[in-house]
């Protein structure tokens, strides 16, 4: 998985969790694992789990309850198979209990990991939330999910941005300051499941939700050719 | 002391639960007179309060509630985006990176220094789960202690007038502000650490290196 390259850790998990007991997910473990894992129904012991159902920080592994016995022997029998010594975990909560979690786990010491935990936190946010996504919509019969609407403000941030103009310029032109801007460009990133503002940009002009040139797609202004009459 | 508690845990902690509701109505419902809901047991609870969100808790040295509030992401279903999008003029901000923060309560005792350690605890959240913002609502009160305290909002949007107004603001993180936030909270850094560790589980690892 290109993921695991990138970031080079030994796994990346995506692991779907309902709250009857139904699971799914895709990943760099050994498929002898992970069978396993069903089999043994590990996912009731399992301490990533428990400590991250129905919340929505990221959890370093070492954060959690491994002290009970089953935690100790699902851990152990975990690293026999390859599953590293240390994890992180950034839970998202679905409705009615659903709970998404994208692991990253190596193997290395604690200083190290909470180097590597430090520096990508905010990535690895982005890309559970961008995987979490296109799950759902695997699981929603390949309906690709509506590109959700930008707000006035993140279509005028966008806007600017794409023509071209700084931060402190747009962020003066909506009489804002540049602290505020970044909020409504953080939102409308994550609408359009952009990774950058770049990005966020060419989906929204892609998309239709801003026409660079200054003129917003809700402005609906006599284009020629379009009128009704 | 500081404590972040998720709802589903606050029942752990049965004294700061009961003084922490009882406070919130003596503020929403008896002072503001907000059409809040008071149960039986003189608690104002709402329906967000249902959903898991984390609390951030100032304990007194009795173990009584002195300051709190209430977060939860903006990516998920939030008070913000549900009943105050008239005054954000129709914007709805949604992002894993900025959370909101609602039913901020000061105890009938609290000094400004609890005041300062709810700011801080904000700011402890920001730096440890790569936060950019939090989005705010608040009563007239709150704007005269932000701005005591050095930690005013960017208004985005008000409605009513006089002691009826509230707002809707944003909070950016600038790391800067933890120096000055800690000195007027009282409280040295690895104690904020520390606090915040204990509540998420790490103190505890820490431990058994030292040892």
């Amino acid at each position: 998985m290109r993921l695991r390259d990138e970031f080079a850790v030994d796994h990346v998990v995506y692991h779907w969790l309902s709250a009857d007991g139904e699971q799914y997910g895709f990943g760099t473990y050994d498929p002898v694992w992970v069978q396993r894992y069903v089999e043994r129904d590990y996912m009731r012991i399992d301490p990533v789990v428990i400590g991250c159902f129905q919340r929505f920080h990221p959890a370093d592994w070492k954060s959690l309850d491994w002290s009970s016995r089953a935690a100790q022997a699902f851990q152990k029998d975990a690293i026999a198979h390859g599953v590293g010594n240390q994890g992180f975990s950034f839970p998202i909560r679905g409705p009615n209990g659903q709970l998404a979690l994208l692991t990253a786990s190596h193997t290395t010491d604690d200083e190290a990991w909470e180097s590597f935990t430090k520096s990508n936190q905010r990535e690895w946010i982005l890309i559970a939330h961008y995987l979490n996504r296109k799950a759902m919509e695997l699981e929603s019969r390949r309906r690709p999910e509506p590109v959700r609407q930008l707000s006035p403000r993140e279509i005028e941030a966008l806007t600017y941005l794409g023509m071209g103009h700084g931060r402190a310029q747009v962020a003066e032109f909506l009489n804002i300051s540049e602290h505020t801007l970044r909020a409504y460009i953080e939102s409308a990133r994550f609408k359009l499941g952009a990774s950058n503002t770049t990005h966020a940009v060419a989906r929204a002009v892609a998309e239709g939700l801003i026409v660079l040139g200054g003129a917003a797609k809700a402005a609906r202004g006599g284009w020629p050719g379009r009128d009704s009459g | 002391m500081l404590r972040y508690i998720y709802g589903n845990d606050l029942s752990q902690f049965p004294v700061l639960q009961d003084t922490m509701h009882k406070d919130r109505a003596t503020q929403f419902s008896e002072r503001l007179k907000w059409a809040v809901t008071v149960d039986e047991n003189g608690w104002e609870r709402d329906e967000y309060d249902a959903m898991n969100p984390l609390y951030v808790i100032w304990e007194n040295a009795d173990g009584t509630h002195g300051g709190s509030m209430r977060f939860l992401p903006t990516s998920e279903r939030t008070m913000v985006n549900d009943h105050f999008s008239d005054l954000l003029k129709g914007e709805r901000i949604e992002s894993p990176f900025i959370w909101e923060c609602t039913r901020f309560v000061l105890g009938q005792q609290a000094t400004p220094r609890v005041a300062a350690a709810m700011m801080l605890a904000g700011g402890e959240l920001m730096r440890a789960f790569s936060l950019t913002h939090l989005l705010g609502v608040f009563d007239p009160r709150m704007v005269r202690i932000y701005s005591m305290i050095g930690a005013s909002p960017e208004v985005l949007g008000s409605s009513g007038e006089g002691r009826d107004k509230i707002s809707v603001g944003l909070w950016a993180y600038r790391p800067e502000d933890r120096v000055r936030v800690l000195r007027r909270a009282e409280v040295s850094s690895d104690v904020s650490e520390l606090w915040f560790d204990l509540s998420f589980g790490r103190s505890i690892q820490q431990m058994q290196k030292v040892a």
